[in-house]
């Protein structure tokens, strides 16, 4: 059957059976292949990609039901400037070296990226409940943890710096001072 | 991992002639012929590279079989050990860089192919393989000269070029100085005339106080893993490649009898169904169709000698062994003596189970075979292999060829905590004799489900310790007993050379080799058979041996009315690594501190691998159950390599040991593997990890390594933390005491 799907941004033809999962397709006939198979049963979170901008595990997600929805793999959202959750998120991965075989890891930035979006400043509690969907074998919990919370920062900063400068522009200083969602959540 | 490959059964590997393969586009120049590796990277002689510079396309200077420098600049380092997320791409091409004084920033990594010749792991003879913690251990030297070898041939070349003495020039972060006179001049820019040099027969390696790059923290090599680009096994796709599915028979050792494919030939994208020796396979254009395909088949399988036993009968046969005495494998004092004049008698059992390793990449393998004149001329893997030596003689043996006609590529392997490293080569094996059966020459991709990975092999073995301790009047510890049952995970392998007097050294090492000072010890083994196949689990024989003599240290402790971090201390005077360890962890987790109501601490001690590990857990008791919140970890792995991978190895280390302290065991029922996947065969998730400290201890021993030692120290040392906050102690791991 010849379906139409949104991924990353452009449109794309297949042929397949409307059952196949969603992450077949991407990565046997789209060759897309950093969304990745770790279960089949949405248990480990490999697979996770954003459907209009919503992490969903792409293992149990018929191709036929994403037709008309905006599909992004790893592939897209690391792309620059396609996000800038991501490459937060991306950035402080390579920092923090959270990375060990990586197999996860596509899985693991999806999910964060979406989490950031969602909930700029998440708690520890936010994170485990958000991330414990993604199984990490090599145990980079730790550092995925240090990482999303190094990504909201490196977020709240550049919101507070572009926030200083429109309202320097306006000659309002002092209102941004008070105003800036980044001095707010640093200081929490 | 993987310990000493027996020498009778890699005699039969061959010399391997044919070098780097698919990505040769980055070694164009050089290629050296068959030679002998003796801890030492492998020189060109001064004529091949000549000749071979001579023909080069590009510009390239290739030294020795791991280092090559191209005119773009780049130092190209060939990793020989399997990256598999432990960071050896990192580590050797530090030792590397820092004696060829590269700058990091120019140096990129590729894994090394099959190549007995060039890429042994030099504790093994002439083995190549990655395993036991070894990477770094056994090439600190050899990646050392291979960028000492390299630096030098670029002195000799600028000091040609500049007509100067050598010893006027110096190089500094990839570039190559005489600086009286202000020259400069970058390795890429000498690659072609450092190609024409001799090669040093020697060379001096740096004073450690001058090292740059050893001991800091730099940036992984392991490059493209936070894009999706960096390719897996399970990534890889060839012209005409089709993906292959095999239904393994429902219990080991049933064999097939027959099979209907009728159906399963009817799903569009289906090619072939072809039976191996253990199933039949389905080969199909891609995952979906070969998935759809299988559980379309009917297959009737041969079940009369299959394995029927279920986990309890296992365990209770176990238990009945460790009432008699079992073969000796260490014995020091007079045991006997010491339990008749002891005061007090304390004895504990531990029950462990089987253990799936479960990689987040579950096992895959691609293989090509391809036919010359007279059949079979050779076969091309791509794959996260882990043993290329015996995969290659395994590959050989399927196909009839000898093992250099094997031409293995190395990928990033997505984890294998010992599973790659298989000596029946099973998956590897799996996937030559499915494109075998298949005969059409063109790639097959064996692609395990998780059901496959979990189901079909291989495991940890299940256990059965008993241990009996004497104390004296004092509470002294004056003997030690201790019984381990199980199988033996090297016998009938290649590695069956590790055993001996009948002693699986995997079995019972952490054990057998207790460094605790007490005068009468005995350690004896039980080795049991069935069906089940067995591996080698991150830290092996310690996954076990830790968790027993460590919690029944405890309870010593407990009996004697003794401190549990002052006893281990007094016991390991003679042991200043170990105690080494142990007081850094306990001074950084403030052990004498007193305590909020309700919060306690545990630890253990333990050497694997040549590396030693202490951790101190801290533990809350709330409402519901208790809270792991905190382990501090203190590491003693000789010279720091990098400080931040060995961080980052304890800390995985730690969470890969707590999932089969809490959650994880494959069991048996009526011979049949009850879990299938990651919903049964539960492993830690985010909000299972606790915060974690890892301090280094400083040294100047030679470096050891940290892939393993981390994982059999966090059972204990939590199971201990449970008991010291009021928790039963308990004998079998999963713990069953609740956490929150």
């Amino acid at each position: 059957m010849k379906l139409s799907l949104n991924i990353n941004g452009n449109q794309q033809e297949v042929d397949v059976d409307p059952n196949t999962p969603l992450l077949w397709v991407i990565r046997d006939h789209l060759q897309l292949t950093g969304t990745k198979f770790g279960c089949g049963m949405a248990l480990c979170g490999a697979c996770t990609v954003h459907m209009n901008g919503n992490p969903i595990r792409s293992c149990v997600t018929p191709v036929s039901s994403v037709q008309g929805q905006s599909i992004t793999t790893i592939e897209g959202v690391t792309e620059s400037d396609l996000s800038k959750e991501a490459n937060a998120v991306v950035d402080a991965w390579e920092d923090i070296a959270v990375v060990q075989c990586g197999y996860c890891q596509s899985g693991q930035i999806m999910s964060a990226t979406a989490l950031l979006k969602q909930n700029p400043n998440p708690s520890d509690q936010d994170i485990n409940n958000f991330m414990s969907g993604n199984i990490c074998r090599c145990a980079t919990y730790k550092r995925i943890k240090d990482g999303i919370k190094q990504a909201a920062q490196t977020m709240q900063i550049a919101q507070s710096e572009s926030d200083l400068f429109y309202n320097a522009s306006e000659e309002n200083v002092a209102h941004a001072t008070t105003d800036s969602e980044g001095v707010n959540h640093n200081a929490a | 991992m993987l310990h000493k490959f027996s020498s009778s059964n890699v005699s039969k590997v061959r010399s391997s002639e044919s070098g780097i393969s698919r990505r040769s586009f980055l070694i164009t120049s050089a290629q050296s012929s068959a030679g002998l590796v003796l801890g030492m990277a492998l020189p060109l002689s001064q004529a091949q590279a000549k000749t071979e510079s001579a023909v080069a396309t590009t510009k390239t200077f290739t030294p020795n079989a791991f280092v090559s420098v191209d005119s773009s600049n780049k130092v190209i380092i060939t990793i020989k050990h399997l990256e598999m997320g432990q960071g050896t791409f990192t580590g050797l091409a530090t030792l590397v860089a820092e004696e060829l004084d590269a700058d990091w920033s120019q140096v990129e990594c590729r894994g090394a192919e099959a190549n007995t010749e060039h890429f042994a792991n030099t504790m093994w003879g002439k083995f190549q393989g990655t395993g036991g913690s070894t990477a770094i251990a056994n090439s600190y030297s050899q990646m050392r000269n291979a960028g000492a070898t390299a630096r030098a041939m670029l002195v000799s070349a600028a000091a040609t070029l500049w007509r100067v003495p050598v010893s006027e020039i110096s190089v500094e972060q990839g570039e190559v100085l005489h600086k009286s006179s202000g020259k400069r001049v970058s390795f890429g820019t000498l690659a072609e005339l450092a190609a024409l040099q001799k090669v040093p027969s020697s060379v001096n390696l740096k004073d450690p106080a001058n090292f740059k790059l050893i001991g800091r923290k730099v940036p992984r090599k392991d490059v493209g893993k936070t894009s999706g680009k960096a390719i897996f096994t399970q990534d890889i796709q060839r012209p005409d490649q089709l993906t292959a599915m095999v239904a393994h028979p429902p219990k080991f050792g049933a064999t097939l009898k027959s099979f209907d494919a009728s159906q399963a030939k009817k799903v569009p994208g289906v090619e072939a169904v072809v039976a191996i020796p253990n199933g039949v396979a389905v080969l199909a254009k891609d995952y979906w169709a070969a998935k759809t395909a299988r559980e379309q088949l009917s297959i009737q399988w041969d079940e009369s000698k299959a394995f029927q036993q279920s986990s309890d009968d296992i365990m209770k046969e176990y238990k009945a062994l460790a009432e008699k005495p079992g073969l000796l494998a260490a014995e020091s004092g007079d045991v006997d003596k010491g339990f008749t004049e002891a005061a007090q008698i304390i004895e504990a059992e531990y029950e462990f189970p089987y253990l799936a390793h479960a990689t987040m990449e579950p096992m895959n393998c691609v293989v090509q075979i391809k036919a010359g004149a007279n059949g079979t001329s050779g076969a091309e893997l791509w794959y996260g292999a882990q043993i290329h030596t015996g995969d290659q003689m395994a590959v050989a043996g399927v196909l009839g060829i000898k093992p250099d006609q094997v031409k293995i590529n190395t990928l990033f392997a997505g984890g294998s905590f010992g599973r790659r490293g298989n000596s029946h080569s099973d998956y590897v094996v799996e996937a030559v004799q499915v494109a075998k059966a298949h005969g059409k020459g063109v790639p097959v991709k064996l692609v395990w489900s998780r059901e496959d990975d979990t189901q079909a092999g291989y495991y940890r073995p299940m256990y059965f310790h008993k241990l009996k301790a004497g104390l004296d009047k004092s509470g002294n510890l004056v003997a030690w007993q201790h019984r381990i049952v199980g199988q033996s995970i090297v016998k009938g392998t290649g590695f069956e050379g590790m055993i001996q007097n009948g002693i699986d050294h995997t079995s019972v090492e952490g054990a057998s080799n207790l460094p605790y000072g007490i005068p009468n010890k005995r350690v004896e083994l039980h080795t049991t058979e069935n069906q089940v196949p067995i591996l080698w689990w991150r830290s092996v024989g310690s996954t076990h041996t830790a968790h027993a003599t460590e919690s029944f240290l405890d309870e010593v402790a407990k009996a004697a009315n003794k401190d549990p971090l002052e006893l281990r201390m007094a016991l390991l005077k003679d042991h200043p690594r170990h105690s080494g360890v142990l007081e850094l962890a306990a001074k950084q987790a403030n052990w004498a501190a007193k305590r909020a109501a309700g919060k306690s601490v545990g630890v253990a001690v333990h050497k694997s691998f040549g590396t030693y590990v202490a951790q101190v857990v801290e533990v809350a008791k709330t409402g519901e159950g208790y809270k792991v919140e905190h382990v501090t970890c203190a590491v003693d792995c000789g010279v720091t390599v990098n400080p931040d991978v060995i961080k980052a190895q304890m800390e995985g280390g730690i969470g890969y040991g707590l999932s089969p302290a809490l959650l994880s065991e494959v069991t048996f029922k009526q011979g049949k593997v009850v879990q299938s996947n990651f919903h049964d065969y539960q492993v830690i998730r985010m909000k299972d990890m606790p915060a974690i400290d890892v301090h280094i201890v400083p040294s100047t021993e030679p470096p050891t390594g940290v892939g393993e030692p981390g994982t059999p120290v966090i059972a204990p040392a939590l199971a201990n933390a449970l008991v010291t906050a009021g928790a039963e102690r308990e004998y079998r791991l999963p713990l069953k005491t609740p956490l929150v």
